[in-house]
């Protein structure tokens, strides 16, 4: 358990009154809630909250950082098209194109550490400036791990290539030098310039033996030709040039052991270190995750990176390119996946907190074999849907991985918001698109009540246009057929509605609380001067109605209320059967008769 | 199409217009105007490509795009128009309509006039108010005409506070894009597969003709009319299809074209070489349909460089009498001589791109990547 360095930050909540009541908190996915409680500290009487509102907390200010985000937005793209590297591809083709991923990588964190440090020196307030400062030596300092990951793990370059690499390593991270090469170049007599002879111990790493050199006596040189023979000693006497140990390092390796193997890198390293330090302060962090680079120790790389850094970015996409490498045996976590998957789960979960990066999150779900489809399904049915676009969008995402139950979930949802904004075409289209024939049934008898209390359709675009999306549910046949039905009757085209009508009947497709206004609808047809319905059908028609008629439901209501409903009922069966009776009548002579007369 | 130039620019664009050149202009596009959306701030945003005269060691470098200024959207922007040179209109999807002013002389935009319940499910005067979404814009100066989620359509007038004319319920499920045929008619689609023609000189609330698919009703997301010929429709689906309609001949379209695996969220004719069609999607693709029949190398299968061409024979499901003295190549029913040429433009596959416009030889579109891809030699 590591011991807290100093006391932790207090941070207070505006408007509450942490003195006199309590306050209750929830974790969340990358923030926390806080409320006030009506629990108070001392009295009992107090009951009623004087804060009414519900904070989030967040600590993660790197996800909203505007720079940062072309962070995670490019590195997705390089993301998704290493995974897509041909698995097939072996030896050197494979690892030349892992080096460019990693270079890629490195380049982006390069063109974010460029802008921000633009934003730092433009920035007007010191604070932010400062800010933005540290923003800049984080990521330099994750460039500079991952540039010797990619030159220890990546790379695996050998004994000779190596020290260039490193080399090339230092050279990029010690601007210090370049600067001090201007100063003393552009004065007027070089060689008694104070930074001269400095010069010399950088320029020997740096640039080689391009500086000239005047061979006058002096300690100076005496100390420079030490060095050249690997003196440590005389070297670490010019410690305040070198701006760290493992500049120390590399400069020590390329006079005592420039072909130092691989292996061997650990034990000058950590002499090195100590050296450098000389007792006299700490490592930091950052030491600890480069001595770890050098004695090849992946997962204590990845260990102190995760501890060190705030933001799962960069351990999540350097543990998935190591393991592109085939660089980790599969270090098992309690829970079984792992540590790439963990890392990437982690940093995806990080995305779906916010509200604008979840689609990159979705990807990086999609390359988790073991917990990415399930972290997916919980993850993507809470994204907030206030526009019909982008529920379509979360809609295609679940479809193009057969997710089919939050397709369904989802498309209810906004189904079950439609109807109740009384957009039925909506609904409609919706229930469609989820194959929902529950919820289409649902619109539809929203429609039919409509009618029912209207005695007219709403929205006959919709109906008169179904298409073939009318066979979703029964119900929606139905309102598809009353329809045309009521169409028919308009063109006077009373034959075929009559037969449509009967067929709504007897297959059964209306539902039988409808049945009455079917029956009723047949009314005007039965009364017609010709006679519509043969006599065949009406005994369909009678049969229909004694069904309907013996098997009436008894109703919990009221007794002047269940009269008068019998009252209506009763009229109207009566009617009904009165003008089946005289259709019957006139049906059976009508066919009993002679054709033509 | 040589040089597509990609900028990440930190929020998620919903939509990008070029900034129309003044009439008998012979210059290039040089502005243009986006709008983001998901963020918890949105903004609108106008951006100048103009020449920054970077030229490196190849010589004739062009700088990409850079910021000229923005201002905060309240919502997301789910449409942008040019109303002229210096005003911009912006649907949002908290129902409002907004009109921005560009001051070119301080480079800030501020706010001309604001249509604030332009769109609602529960009207503004009622406790239970809900607003909805206002999918889509169009300008004619000085008409605005807006749809939305609610199913309704608004006829603005710039400078007037209240709608002009305002049919309710006109859809029962939701528009998503308007277009002018001639003034003053518009064409609507909508999430059931219907095109519907609105004549604002007749009274009532019924469209006067209405035009769907045959099979499966599935929503249409954008719409664009050919620049000369305001008969002719080209129109996007959920499923990626791009139909090409004559609204004269019949109710069903001329031609449907497989295009996309996902949503075509916008179809654009070029508005001055209107043989070129670009159309975008939600599957991360740009694509440049070329039916123009008097290219040499196109009966080539192969090109050079990252392009990627197929050739498509259209299939035509109403055959109908066509007299025209100019046909357009889209509507044409010769399936052997005209063949479609189609181009993907974007270097790789990214999420989805939300918005395109053309404007002469430039191109410009937003991604989800938070990226913008600007051109300036479309037709090289």
């Amino acid at each position: 358990m590591e011991e807290l360095d100093g006391e932790p930050t207090v941070t207070l909540i505006p408007g509450v009154n942490s003195k006199k009541n309590q306050m209750c908190f929830d974790w969340g996915p990358g923030e926390m809630l806080v409320c006030e409680t009506s629990f108070n500290k001392k009295e009992k009487s107090e009951m009623v909250p004087s804060c009414p509102f519900i904070y989030i907390i967040r600590k993660d200010v790197d996800v909203y950082s505007q720079i940062l985000r072309k962070l995670f937005n490019e590195s997705h793209g390089i993301f998704l098209g290493l995974q897509r590297i041909d698995e097939e591809l072996t030896g050197k083709s494979r690892k030349s194109q892992l080096v460019r991923v990693s270079k890629n990588y490195r380049s982006v964190i390069r063109a974010c550490m460029e802008e921000m440090h633009q934003v730092a020196i433009a920035a007007k307030d010191p604070a932010n400036g400062r800010q933005f400062s540290s923003q800049v030596s984080i990521l330099s300092a994750m460039e500079l791990i991952w540039n010797l990951c990619e030159i220890l793990f990546i790379e695996v370059a050998p004994a000779g290539p190596l020290l260039l690499h490193l080399l090339d390593w230092v050279r990029l991270h010690v601007c210090e030098v370049d600067s001090l090469s201007a100063d003393v170049l552009g004065s007027e007599n070089p060689s008694k310039h104070d930074s001269f002879w400095n010069l010399g111990v950088d320029g020997m790493t740096s640039h080689g033996w391009s500086l000239p050199y005047t061979f006058a006596t002096s300690p100076h040189l005496e100390s420079l030709l030490k060095i050249m023979l690997g003196d440590e000693a005389a070297l670490l006497e010019q410690k305040e040039l070198l701006s760290n140990w493992y500049h120390f390092l590399v400069t020590r390796l390329l006079y005592s052991n420039p072909t130092v193997k691989p292996i061997d890198l650990h034990y000058y390293a950590q002499s090195s270190l100590d050296l450098f330090l000389g007792g006299e302060s700490s490592p930091e962090p950052l030491d600890n995750i480069l001595l770890a680079a050098f004695e090849f120790d992946i997962h204590q790389v990845i260990k102190e990176c995760s501890i060190a850094l705030s933001n799962w970015w960069f351990v999540a996409h350097l543990t998935d390119l190591l393991d592109h490498c085939k660089l980790l045996q599969s270090h098992n976590l309690y829970f079984g996946s792992n540590m790439r998957e963990f890392l990437l789960l982690e940093y995806a979960s990080g995305l779906f907190a916010h509200p604008s990066l979840w689609q990159l999150g979705v990807d990086y779900f999609d390359y988790c074999p073991e917990l990415g489809r399930v972290s997916l399904e919980l993850h993507i049915e809470r994204i907030p849907l206030n526009t019909e676009q982008k529920a379509l969008k979360v809609l295609r995402i679940c479809e193009q991985r057969q997710m089919t139950e939050q397709v369904r979930s989802i498309c209810k949802i906004l189904a079950m918001r439609a109807v109740r904004n009384n957009r039925l075409g909506s609904a409609l289209s919706w229930s469609i698109r989820a194959k929902d024939a529950a919820f289409a049934t649902l619109v539809s008898d929203r429609f039919l009540r409509d009618y029912c209390e209207r005695g007219c359709f709403s929205d006959l675009d919709l109906i008169d246009n179904l298409g073939p999306a009318m066979m979703l549910s029964d119900r929606l046949t139905f309102l598809g057929k009353y329809r045309e039905f009521h169409r028919m009757y308009g063109e006077k085209r009373f034959a075929d509605a009559a037969s449509l009508l009967l067929s709504l009947m007897t297959s059964r497709i209306a539902p039988r609380s409808f049945w009455m206004t079917l029956l009723t609808d047949a009314l005007p047809l039965l009364e017609q001067k010709q006679v519509i319905f043969s006599a065949e059908q009406t005994y369909e028609l009678m049969r229909c109605l004694e069904d309907l008629t013996s098997r009436r439901p008894v109703h919990g209501e009221s007794d002047t209320e269940q009269l008068q409903d019998d009252d209506i009922e009763t009229t109207k069966v009566e009617m009904l059967r009165l003008s089946l009776a005289r259709n019957l009548a006139r049906a059976i002579i009508r066919e009993g008769s002679l054709e033509g007369s | 199409m040589e040089e597509i130039y990609a900028k990440f620019v930190s929020q998620k664009i919903s939509k990008t217009r070029w900034r129309p050149l003044p009439p008998g202009s012979l210059q290039t596009a040089e502005t243009f105007a986006t709008g983001s959306w998901d963020n918890e701030e949105n903004y609108i945003s106008l951006w100048s490509i103009g020449d920054f005269g970077n030229l490196d060691s190849d010589g004739g470098f062009e700088g990409d795009h850079q910021l000229l200024c923005s201002i905060r959207h309240h919502g997301d922007v789910m449409d942008l128009q040019f109303f002229d040179q210096e005003r911009i209109v912006a649907a949002s999807s908290t129902g409002c309509v907004t009109v921005f002013l560009h001051h070119p002389n301080n480079q800030t935009l501020s706010i001309n006039q604001q249509w604030t319940t332009a769109h609602y499910h529960t009207g503004p005067g009622s406790p239970s108010y809900s607003s909805a979404a206002c999918t889509g814009v169009v300008c004619n100066n000085p008409e605005i005409v807006t749809v939305g989620e609610d199913g309704r359509i608004n006829l603005f007038r710039a400078d007037h506070k209240e709608a002009v004319r305002t049919i309710d319920n006109a859809d029962s499920s939701t528009l998503h894009a308007v277009t002018f045929l001639r003034t003053p008619e518009i064409l609507t689609v909508n999430s059931i597969g219907q095109l519907k023609i609105w004549d604002f000189r007749q009274q009532g609330n019924e469209p006067s003709q209405i035009l769907s698919l045959t099979g499966d009703r599935v929503p249409l997301h954008c719409v664009d009319r050919h620049p000369n010929q305001q008969h002719v429709v080209a129109t996007g689906g959920q499923d990626g299809m791009l139909s090409i309609w004559d609204v004269r001949q019949g109710t069903m379209p001329v031609s449907l074209l497989k295009a996309h695996e996902a949503e075509m969220w916008e179809v654009h004719f070029h508005p001055s070489n209107p043989d070129h069609l670009f159309t975008c999607s939600e599957d991360g693709s740009l694509w440049h349909w070329d039916a123009s029949t008097d290219v040499p190398e196109k009966s080539s299968l192969f090109h050079q460089g990252g392009r990627s061409s197929t050739f498509l024979s259209h299939s035509i499901s109403n055959q109908a009498n066509v007299h025209q003295s100019v046909i357009s190549s889209w509507l044409s029913t010769d399936p052997a001589k005209d063949r479609i040429e189609i181009t993907s433009l974007l270097p790789s596959r990214s999420l989805s791109v939300n918005s395109l416009d053309v404007l002469g030889p430039c191109l410009v579109c937003g991604t989800d990547a938070e990226a913008i891809y600007v051109t300036r030699h479309l037709f090289s």
